[in-house]
């Protein structure tokens, strides 16, 4: 691979002088030599710590059309500008309550669906606009484990065809031979690997996650990014499947982004934890300042939400469980200020006309909120806390517009 | 979330490990089909209906061998055996006898069991020719509208609708009227032949393609088509390798219902005079002559009658075993 840019650079040079021509000749392999050491810097695995997906403004819109002419009429705002670093070697747990855009979020890493704005680098290459040839080679870094085990494998191919298949799409020819390669993998995630012939309908949810996880293993990958892995699961087994996952990120050398509707299921295996809500992050810090100190009520109400095995430890917090009021409002028309303010027990005039920036407040501890628990306030001068009428109303007024919307609906395609 | 309940994961759970403890004999795993099959194996009805269907398809490929064994020519006419004065067979039953098993027709004494025996070629081929006809259009169609969605699927599907709605019998009689007595290298009851395989088929490629169309619709969504795209899998690959293998069975079901349904328009074609020309045995024309003729002679009518009721409903039978093997929850 030649670096486009050494080769623009040399271009010019063409049609100069035979002296100058020689300079920029030199000049022009220096920028290769230098793109050299970048190509082979970049294409060995990035140290642990070091950035290896980084997001910018990203953001996923999705076209809500209408009548024949499939005019826009709306959009859900299903991601609305989300930034972050997910670093090498690390797991990032993504929580929120369904419906906030985790999967849009997942989905657009892995380039499932192009974002409508904003950029996604891997390895520090821009990849958010890659067509499906360009992203083909880059499928091989990036993998994806789904959330419903029924759903994430054809009923119509045995075990060996579905854990085989990224060897086909990709050209790769595994040493030893593919069907000892599937056999190995299906060995690693715990599978009888003589049961290479059956097909998914003879395995249990359980089993057939860890057939999901062994297809998304089989390329080597350095970004995994696991949707829900165990929700489907029954809560039983739930802990072997995160349990494998935690096992194989050491051995493997991965790099997790694992997403999860409830702190319950990432909270053993996250080294961060990026909340979200309604397509926006409202915060992102380590794991332990999360359970120590989140500031963010949105966090406060799903900590409370986890079941602690000790109820004198959360009585000693001081914490009584948040019951939050109501469902996750429409992201057709998302509540004006902050997205939360109409279930924030906090919520005051300026939540409501303000959006809050996602602010490092600490050292590494990034928050979206005017008036953060555990930690001064920012807008100490507004204290008239909402009245419960009025966040009902504003409430109202999204879901009554997301109804009116559904009813003419014709939701685009991705 | 659309994640399914903890009760529907532990039943389906539980079946899986029951599927599992049945496989455990098997080295190798049981794919849905194989399953279907021995479904399929177990219900009666339908395997009734499938041997027939076998039988009717031998006599319909071994017709000449056939009327050699019985030593009668579906053509060959027999004066002698009909009553010059009505026209009508001599002898009881429609002149059956020793030689004439099922009698003979009237006014020329044609052999009835060996035109019944070539007339199933004629009502097997249009039958399977013209539903081949609908599912390749059908499925081709159906996938494409389903898949790719937008204007090509607002275009497919507007074009179903008006195939559906339209009167096709009617249309196929005004052109059986005006295509030429040969073309295409085909003379008459060719021409006649090829003309019906291709509009049957042409009106029938809807019900397939609304099946179909429905079908991708549903299973583009699934997860192993986005995992198949996150290993770089390309259109092709995800339409071929992913959705059809999952679109076969309700194709498969779909396609042995149509087979009778086929028959019959072509029974009622010939009946109508659109169909086949005559000297070619078809049971909707013998059905014709009887009507003709059947105060005298009902055993004429009878046969013909008979060998389309048997013929549909074997189709039908076997037909509804096939969808009941392949989806025995009936969810579709
Ligand atoms: N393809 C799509 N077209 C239109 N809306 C979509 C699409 N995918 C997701 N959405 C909407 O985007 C929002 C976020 O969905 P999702 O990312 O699945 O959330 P989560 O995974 O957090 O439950 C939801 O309101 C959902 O209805
Ligand atoms: S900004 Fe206001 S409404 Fe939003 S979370 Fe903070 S306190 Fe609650
Ligand atoms: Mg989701």
């Amino acid at each position: 691979m030649t670096n486009p840019e050494g080769a623009d650079a040399a271009e010019p040079a063409a049609d100069s002088t035979a002296d100058s021509a020689a300079q920029e000749d030199a000049v022009a392999s220096e920028a290769n030599a230098e793109s050299a050491a970048a190509v082979t810097m970049t294409s060995e695995d990035a140290a642990p710590g070091e950035i290896l997906l980084r997001v910018t403004d990203l953001k996923k819109h999705f076209p809500v059309t209408k009548g024949v002419l499939k005019r826009q009429v709306a959009a859900v705002k299903a991601v609305d500008g989300l930034d972050f670093d997910v670093r090498a070697g690390e797991t990032l747990g993504v929580v929120g309550e369904s419906g906030c855009g985790k999967s849009t979020m997942g989905r657009l890493i892995t380039r499932l669906l192009e974002p409508t704005h904003g950029t996604i680098e891997f390895e520090g290459r821009d990849i958010s606009h890659l067509g499906t040839a360009g992203m083909r080679p880059l499928r091989r870094d990036v993998q994806m484990i789904f959330q419903d085990p029924y759903s994430s494998l054809n009923p119509r191919h045995p075990v060996g065809a579905i854990v085989s298949a990224p060897f086909k799409l990709q050209g790769v020819r595994p040493e030893g031979g593919v069907k000892k390669e599937v056999q190995r993998l299906l060995e690693v995630v715990g599978l009888n690997p003589e049961h290479y012939n059956r097909y998914p309908h003879e395995f249990s949810g359980g089993q057939r996650q860890r057939i999901g996880i062994a297809r998304a293993l089989a390329l080597k990958p350095k970004l995994v990014v696991a949707d829900e892995p165990v929700s489907a699961l029954d809560v039983s087994i739930q802990a072997q499947v995160v349990n494998l996952l935690d096992d194989l990120q050491g051995e493997l050398g991965l790099t997790y982004v694992i997403i999860a509707h409830d702190l319950s299921v990432i909270r053993h295996v996250s080294d961060r934890i990026a909340v979200m809500y309604l397509g926006k992050l409202v915060e992102l810090t380590d794991r332990q300042s999360l359970y120590d100190g989140a500031m963010h009520p949105y966090s406060k109400a799903l900590l409370s939400a986890v079941p602690v095995p000790d109820p004198r430890g959360k009585a000693q917090r001081g914490e009584d469980r948040i019951l939050l009021q109501g469902d996750v409002p429409s992201p057709l028309n998302p509540p004006s200020g902050c997205r939360f303010h109409t279930r924030c027990w906090k919520a005051t005039r300026v939540c409501k006309n303000e959006e809050p920036p996602l602010l490092q407040l600490r050292t590494g501890h990034q928050v979206a909120c005017h008036h953060p628990e555990n930690h001064e306030d920012q807008r100490p001068e507004d204290t008239e806390l909402l009245s419960v009428a009025e966040k009902t109303a504003d409430e109202l007024d999204s879901e009554r517009s997301a109804i009116e919307q559904r009813d003419r609906e014709a939701v685009g395609k991705p | 979330m659309t994640a399914p309940t903890h009760d529907t994961v532990k039943a389906d759970e539980a079946e899986a490990d029951a599927a599992a403890d049945v496989a455990k004999k098997h080295v190798e795993g049981r794919s849905l089909g194989r399953i279907a099959w021995a479904r399929l194996k177990r219900d009666k009805l339908a395997l009734a209906g499938g041997v027939t269907v076998a039988v009717l398809i031998l006599v319909a490929v071994f017709a000449p061998v056939l009327t050699a064994l019985i030593g009668q020519d579906p053509n060959e006419y027999h004066q002698d055996l009909i009553d010059p004065l009505f026209g009508t067979p001599t002898g009881s039953f429609g002149g059956m006898s020793a030689d004439h098993l099922l009698g003979v027709e009237p006014v020329n004494g044609r052999d009835v069991l060996a035109r019944i025996i070539y007339g199933a070629r004629v009502s097997l081929l249009v039958g399977f020719l013209s539903a081949l006809v609908a599912v390749v259009l059908g499925t081709v169609l159906g996938i494409l509208a389903g898949y790719f969605g937008g204007w090509l699927d607002a275009l497919i599907s507007r074009v179903m609708d008006m195939l559906l709605a339209f009167p096709q019998l009617l249309f196929i009689i005004s052109l059986i009227a005006v295509v030429p007595n040969s073309m295409l290298g085909l003379e008459g009851t060719g021409v006649r032949l090829f003309v019906m395989v291709l509009v049957i088929g042409f009106f029938g490629w809807p019900y397939i393609g609304r099946i179909v169309r429905g079908q991708t619709l549903s299973l583009r969504e699934r997860e192993y088509v986005e995992a198949a795209r996150s290993l770089g899998a390309g259109k092709r690959y995800i339409l071929f390798k992913e959705l059809l293998p999952n679109l076969i069975a309700p194709i498969t079901v779909y396609t042995t219902l149509m087979i009778p349904t086929n028959i019959l328009t072509e029974a009622a074609l010939s009946f109508l005079g659109a169909g086949v020309k005559p000297p070619t045995a078809s049971w909707g024309q013998m059905l014709n002559t009887a009507v003709r003729y059947y105060d005298q002679d009902p055993m004429f009518m009878l046969v013909p009658g008979i060998a389309i009721f048997v013929t549909v409903l074997a189709f039908n039978l076997f037909g509804d075993g096939v969808r009941d093997a392949l989806d025995p929850k009936g969810t579709r």
